[in-house]
């Protein structure tokens, strides 16, 4: 960018606040479109062979089954305080009954997908941010690339397959484990009526309010493992790059499943 | 073990440019190393020398030139017939670029077990001999973490060593080591050279005590090679800015020693 010399400053200074704003545009759309390619290129290597069956188990090991300890006990927390301040308003209602109905829908529909794809962001996101932009400032990746392993097929696909797996079975477990939470403080603790607790949730939780929950899981676990893998490949090569990476990865993966929940709340509600 | 013999050189060069963003980093490098012998690639920090070796491991592409490796022009390959490149040459990384979570044997064995169809006991054998031929028998089962600087060094050379490649490429092989370190790595990458008879192409800062295991040396200045030949060559071509070079490395190594100075750079 040479500014010609007949330009006055006052002409600068009105040119180049715009200038800059266009350079903003242009580098946020450059950015845009290199995280939406590093998804297709990993979708396109999940999809076509050699599939990596291993690689996805120990993935689904780590961001699955590790996570699904600490999924349990934010559920039952979660569960028990549902039941609490919900049997505490619909008794001033009069409408005790409820109280299954409404636990099992606020869980199934919301809390159990956004709550537990907060934690696994948290616990197993930032951990692939992390390893994954440790071996970018090592050299490690470069290292896989000169042995002619795609560090993509072999870091990034298996551990977005293995997060489109996890996260809903861990959302199922939250589910199950928040539903028996309320019933322990609701029914058990402040004497909600036990047998409309679940003959509540077996009349109005219907399969299209799990099969949303479950589908907004599916995106969610995209979500974590796809920002978290590229933010780790992208690591600056310095001394704070991976501790960078691994902040943003959870920063982004947190706002971007807020922002999906509203988007996928509105599509399914009909 | 590959390489086809109708040229006496195992990598030409020719016409190389690079730019990043508006930094032109390398300007039209060109450069020829002979099959069997040791080139190292010297030069002040900022001179393009390590973008040019990663262009060779075919880690970068090139904006505009020629390189070609065993007689093949690689610049306008696909995916594949890059890989294909890639099992002609072994990289010994800057800080070796071990896997952390694999154990020393995994990690030299890992190109076997990912790219070949050789059982558990020819892999086995091969990685015991590779780690003997660096020094390090015995130590297998350690992680990365658990050994020394020089042993990551020696221990990354085997892995670069398994798949035996007709080349090998060493990107600043004694950073971060002490000087007797340093001494010994050298003797091991002169004695892997003499043994396994490869093509060596290494970036170096330990001028001038890497010339005694070179054949020849390239001056990289400004995105260029200023200067190469064999070693006797370009001591006696006296080039003011390689001497300059030479002066500069010695009498940074005196500001070392001698605290409160500050650091010259040519």
């Amino acid at each position: 960018m040479n500014t010609p010399t007949g330009i006055t400053p006052a002409k600068r200074w009105l040119v180049s606040p715009i200038e800059r704003l266009g350079a903003m545009v242009l580098d946020a759309i450059d950015a845009l479109g290199g995280f939406v390619l590093f998804l297709l290129y990993a979708v396109r290597e999940i999809v076509l062979p050699p599939y990596k069956v291993r690689l996805v188990l120990r993935q689904i090991r780590i961001i699955g089954a590790e996570s699904s300890f600490l999924v349990a006990l934010i559920a039952v927390f979660t569960g028990m305080v549902l039941g609490l301040q919900g049997e505490f308003t619909l008794r001033k209602f009069g409408a005790e009954g409820a109280l299954g109905t409404v636990v099992s829908l606020v869980l199934v529909r919301e809390l159990g997908p956004v709550l537990t794809a907060l934690m696994v962001t948290a616990r197993a996101g930032s951990a692939m941010a992390a390893e994954i932009g440790a071996m970018q400032v090592t050299e490690q990746l470069d290292a896989l690339t000169v042995m002619a392993i795609d560090p993509v097929q072999y870091l990034v696909s298996p551990r977005i397959l293995a997060g489109v797996i996890s996260l809903p079975l861990l959302a199922s477990i939250f589910d199950v484990i928040g539903i028996l939470g309320g019933y322990a403080v609701g029914v058990g603790l402040m004497g909600a009526p036990a047998g409309s607790y679940f003959n509540g949730i077996a009349s109005n939780l219907a399969g299209d309010d799990v099969a949303g929950g479950l589908y907004k899981a599916l995106v969610f676990g995209l979500i974590v493992a796809w920002v978290s893998c590229y933010k780790g490949y992208n690591a600056p090569r310095m001394a704070t790059g991976v501790s960078r990476a691994t902040t943003e990865a959870v920063v982004l993966s947190s706002v971007l499943i807020l922002m999906f929940d509203y988007i996928l709340t509105s599509l399914l509600l009909k | 073990m590959k390489a086809n013999n109708s040229t006496p050189f195992a990598i030409e060069v020719t016409d190389l440019c690079k730019r990043f963003g508006p930094q032109q980093v390398l300007s039209g490098v060109n450069l020829q190393c002979p099959r069997g012998q040791v080139t190292t690639i010297v030069g002040p920090s900022g001179c393009g020398k390590t973008v040019f070796l990663k262009h060779l491991m075919l880690l970068l592409r090139p904006d505009s030139g020629r390189i070609v490796i065993n007689s093949t022009e690689v610049t306008r390959l696909n995916a594949r017939g890059l890989d294909k490149i890639r099992e002609q040459f072994g990289v010994l990384f800057q800080g070796g670029a071990l896997f952390d979570s694999l154990t020393v044997f995994e990690n030299v064995a890992f190109p076997l077990v990912e790219k070949t169809k050789l059982s558990r006991e020819q892999i086995a054998e091969a990685v015991t001999q590779k780690l003997a031929a660096v020094g390090l028998e015995g130590m297998g089962n350690k992680y990365p973490s658990e050994i020394s600087g020089g042993m990551q060094k020696r221990a990354a050379l085997a892995r670069a060593l398994i798949r035996n490649p007709s080349i090998l490429y060493l990107d600043e092989p004694t950073t971060g080591l002490d000087p007797t370190r340093t001494g010994s790595i050298h003797e091991l990458i002169r004695h892997t050279h003499q043994r396994f008879g490869l093509t060596v192409v290494m970036v170096s800062h330990d001028v001038p005590q890497v010339f005694e295991i070179s054949d020849r040396v390239a001056f990289m200045h400004d995105g260029r090679v200023r200067l190469d030949g064999t070693v006797a060559e370009v001591m006696d071509a006296h080039d003011p800015v390689f001497e300059r070079f030479l002066a500069g490395t010695a009498s940074e190594d005196e500001d070392l020693r001698a605290p409160g100075t500050t650091e010259t750079r040519v």
